[in-house]
């Protein structure tokens, strides 16, 4: 990787007996979009507090923009800028003022009524934060995050508890970084979200790096198939489906079945004389193009519910 | 620096749109101002200069209540991690919030002193800059008592019990609510380990008999230690993270800043000073003659040309 802004090797963070990240190593090209892709409790924030310098680390190295988060906190929080999750405002403090206050505090500074054009909080600048709605809370998040025109933006969770509405309007946003060329580490556990805004996704569980790629490799890697999703009134065996015609691969998901399949119309036809023949009922069926859900059933065995 | 200033004034600026700020430091001080003034001392001139003190005393002492809840609801709501991640100091905050408290409270204090003199006809406010120079160490010092009980408790609800633990000793037997001499001898040699005693002595002291700073160096350099060691530890002990527990070292080092006041209570006890100091003024001030009785509080044009005793 040429200009890596962005690394962390072997990382491991403990707290007490709980081992939250084991050796998660990724590096981030700079005006890369940078998704860390994973259930709650993966380990995601703690890597991502790690980075920020708002958490010590027990081993491993981690660099951000050339600078150690632990030694150099100072320099760091100049360069970077952060949406934290749970994170909060005084309930009195005016949009307007809250982007002043946090603009004072940078050497480098962007223009806050600009900023909240952008972030179309335009209208809202004059209003309390106890006054926004969750959606103009989280945008106004992603505008102070970019107060001091940051080199690495991380956004933790950016539309976690969000309407689907209000999550497109967050994708906008972000969309809009990557065309500025920011570099920024997002986090997340809506697959959707990795797909769409990514330029590369670690997917990551129980404190691993499962696997890293751009979103088409990785979805390549799960076959390049169709994943039919079917329901069963009795119980089937995997070596059965397997050998349905197009099938490359089935498993058992959460009381269902995932054929993978390379010829789906053909599958299904077979499924169903397959299931005649053994007495068995269809209860449903779901056809999916393949996608990074796939990917972290095929690495996990589970289903990365929302 | 820049940081601090600008915290200081967002500081400011929320406080005044805080229903309970109107409460805790405007409604609450002028109620137990008028209380005391107005009913305990009858309204009656040399009776309100000796209640005075403890008014003004208790009302300083107050600013650890609002200090300490902020703060940890600042940090139960994850108002302080986002302050964390931008270039902000511990110290930058905690500075700012004991600054933008002094800011606040001081006018109270000179409005308190302003209706004394105007509505009560005190006398004299005695040594003015002795007075300035004790309430400004006062509203430090109890500032920062309430930065420390944020840094040594989880929740709000633990804040509020401690508060409640220090704030009840504290009015009560230091004589910022009923005057010390009238307490039995035990609990005024307890009240010589209290903070708040010297406060409340050196505060009547200055109105009173107008001592001057110097000669109340002992109230003055006590409570500026221990702003000093107070503001030191809570800046030890802050935590950004709501989640992030007291450590254990923390309970020692509190323990640490009770040290001045142990020191300086068994040295008072042995000379008795502050004690023989509030009996002459309860002795001299508090026993003057009962106004006529139709007025409780004597509102008069030209009052403060009052006779003086």
């Amino acid at each position: 990787m040429a200009n890596p802004i962005l690394q962390v090797e072997n990382l491991v963070k403990r707290y007490g007996e709980v081992e939250a990240v084991r050796g998660v190593s990724f590096s981030v090209e700079e005006g890369e979009v940078f998704g860390l892709l994973g259930p709650n409790g993966a380990g995601k924030t703690t890597t991502v507090e790690i980075l920020e310098g708002l958490r010590t680390l027990d081993s491993g190295q981690v660099s951000v923009c050339g600078l150690d988060p632990q030694r150099d906190p100072d320099a760091l929080k100049q360069e970077i800028g952060a949406a934290l999750q749970a994170t909060a405002l005084p309930d009195k403090m005016r949009v307007m003022e809250a982007i002043r206050l946090f603009a004072s505090f940078y050497k480098r500074q962007r223009d806050p009524q600009e900023l909240l054009k952008r972030f179309g909080l335009d209208e809202k600048k004059n209003s309390f934060y106890s006054q926004l709605s969750g959606g103009q809370k989280q945008r106004l998040a992603l505008a102070m995050a970019l107060v001091n025109d940051p080199q690495v933006c991380f956004l933790d969770e950016p539309t976690a508890g969000l309407d689907p509405q209000v999550r497109r309007e967050i994708y906008d946003v972000i969309e809009e970084l990557r065309r500025d060329k920011k570099t920024v580490l997002l986090t997340t556990h809506y697959i959707e979200e990795a797909e769409r805004l990514c330029d590369r996704v670690a997917i990551i569980d129980h404190g691993k790096v499962i696997v890293l790629g751009t979103p088409r490799e990785l979805k390549a890697r799960s076959g390049g198939t169709t994943r039919i999703e079917v329901r069963l009134s009795k119980p089937a065996s995997a070596g059965i489906l397997k050998s349905l015609e197009g099938v490359v691969d089935a498993r058992e998901v959460d009381g269902a079945y995932a054929l993978h399949s390379q010829r789906p119309p053909q599958t299904i036809v077979s499924l169903v004389k397959q299931l005649e023949a053994q007495d068995n009922e269809l209860v449903s069926l779901e056809i999916a193009s393949p996608s990074l859900e796939d990917v972290f059933i095929e690495f996990t065995g589970r289903r990365l519910r929302d | 620096m820049r940081n601090f200033a600008a915290l200081t004034r967002m500081r400011i600026q929320i406080a005044f749109r805080n229903k309970m700020f109107f409460f805790f430091v405007i409604f609450m001080p002028f109620t137990f101002f008028f209380l005391w003034l107005g009913l305990l001392a009858k309204g009656i001139p040399t009776r309100c200069a000796f209640y005075l003190g403890p008014v003004v005393a208790f009302n300083v002492m107050g600013s650890f209540w609002g200090l300490s809840a902020t703060l940890v609801l600042f940090r139960e709501q994850g108002i302080l991690r986002r302050f964390h991640v931008a270039p902000v100091t511990a110290s930058d905050l905690l500075a700012s919030s004991v600054v933008a408290n002094y800011v606040l409270t001081l006018p109270i204090v000179a409005l308190e002193l302003f209706f004394a003199r105007v509505i009560f006809h005190v006398p004299s406010l005695g040594n003015v800059f002795s007075l300035f120079v004790l309430v400004s160490i006062g509203i430090i010092s109890f500032g920062s008592l309430g930065l420390v009980v944020a840094s040594v408790t989880n929740t709000m609800q633990e804040t509020q019990v401690l508060n409640q633990l220090l704030w009840l000793p504290l009015i009560f037997l230091s004589g910022a609510t009923f005057p010390l001499a009238y307490m039995p001898r035990s609990v005024q040699r307890f009240g010589l380990f209290l903070p708040a005693t010297y406060l409340v002595n050196g505060v009547q002291q200055a109105i009173l008999n107008g001592a001057t700073p110097w000669s109340r160096y002992v109230e003055i350099l006590s409570l500026a230690l221990w702003a000093c060691l107070t503001f030191f530890l809570s800046a030890q002990l802050f935590r950004w993270e709501p989640e992030a527990k007291v450590p254990r070292r923390a309970k020692l080092l509190v323990a640490a800043t009770a040290i001045p006041f142990l020191l300086l209570g068994l040295a008072e006890n042995m000379s008795d000073r502050v004690l023989i100091e509030a009996k002459t003024a309860l002795e001299r001030f508090d026993s003057a003659p009962p106004k006529p009785p139709s007025i409780g509080m004597p509102i008069k044009p030209g009052g403060l040309s009052e006779p003086h005793r």
